[in-house]
């Protein structure tokens, strides 16, 4: 196996993932694009895991630490997206302006 | 040279020392069957994944996501890493959409075509996601042309549920458990914030 293939697909989930990121106007596409994101580094950790032998398997362990850790994202963050629709009404990232320097 | 330069310049020049018995990487107008699993895989997920940021329904966003988890897990499975695999479909496939699921439909998310999901700069987006992924593309592909990882050494296990458990709970057991309490700490926090609208506060 070339490591070339799993680099490069890596790197069009991450792109795409970013892409997500920047043009969704939902909070819970937003998040999920940010899990596209980290699986394509869990790709590219498992990959480097594989090719390296690395006998503390350095990679594998931190993915799943990564995956862990995607899972308390999400978590936290949909009770976050919940709380803003409660008090607002919309989870639409454009309308949540409170924090911005313009507020009109 | 320090050592970070030497790691840098091997990163660029694609000669970080390979592993034992790597020999010369086979040209890649031979792919092996499972280069071509992995192609075949790597189509679906990036497919799919264009599909979650592209498509205009909410819930299918969350079901393309499915395929693409479900087939970066095959990827797992192609790479020799099983128990990584297993974990990605557990959690990721089982939990995190089950979970995605719910919030929309807790947020009211409209069924069916909605056409205002993209944000007034999804133009700059796509230049900035094109720019990311043609520089990362050109790194990887320039940095690790020549890397070449044999998948099929017998007696090796890399991805087994034994090796990756030995090496959890002996070289990464502090990481683990500070994981631990960090997910009790977003269990607790995600309770608080859903319910404290609900007691006036």
């Amino acid at each position: 196996m070339h490591v070339v293939y799993p680099a490069v697909v890596s790197a069009l989930l991450f792109s795409i993932g970013v892409y997500g990121v920047l043009a969704r106007r939902n909070a819970i596409l937003v998040l999920m694009s940010v899990e596209l994101m980290l699986n394509a580094v869990n790709l590219d950790l498992v990959a480097f895991d594989v090719w390296l032998r690395d006998p503390l398997h350095a990679g594998q362990s931190l993915t799943l630490f990564v995956i862990t850790l995607a899972a308390a994202e999400i978590g936290l963050g949909l009770a976050i997206v919940l709380l803003v629709f409660r008090t607002k009404a919309t989870i639409n990232v454009d309308e949540l302006v409170d924090l911005g320097e313009r507020a009109e | 040279m320090s050592f970070t330069a030497r790691v840098v310049d091997g990163l660029v020049t694609g000669a970080l020392p390979g592993p034992p018995g790597s020999g010369v990487a086979p040209t890649y107008l031979s792919p092996t069957g499972a280069e071509i699993v992995f192609l075949l895989l790597g189509v679906v997920a990036v497919v799919s994944a264009l599909l979650v940021v592209a498509t205009s329904q909410l819930v299918h966003a969350a079901l393309w996501l499915v395929v693409t988890l479900g087939s970066v897990a095959g990827m797992y499975l192609v790479l020799t890493v099983e128990f990584v695999a297993w974990v990605q479909v557990l959690i990721y496939v089982g939990a995190v959409v089950a979970l995605l699921l719910f919030g929309m439909m807790l947020t009211r998310a409209p069924i069916g075509r909605s056409p205002d999901l993209d944000n007034a700069h999804r133009w700059p987006a796509l230049v900035a996601a094109l720019a990311t992924a043609g520089a990362l593309v050109a790194l990887v592909v320039d940095a690790f042309r020549s890397a070449y990882v044999d998948l099929d050494v017998a007696g090796r296990t890399p991805g087994s549920a034994a090796a990756t458990g030995a090496t959890i709970f002996r070289s990464w057991v502090l990481p683990f458990e500070v994981l631990s309490v960090l997910l009790l700490a977003a269990l607790v926090g995600a309770i608080v914030v859903s319910r404290s609208t609900s007691d006036g506060a």
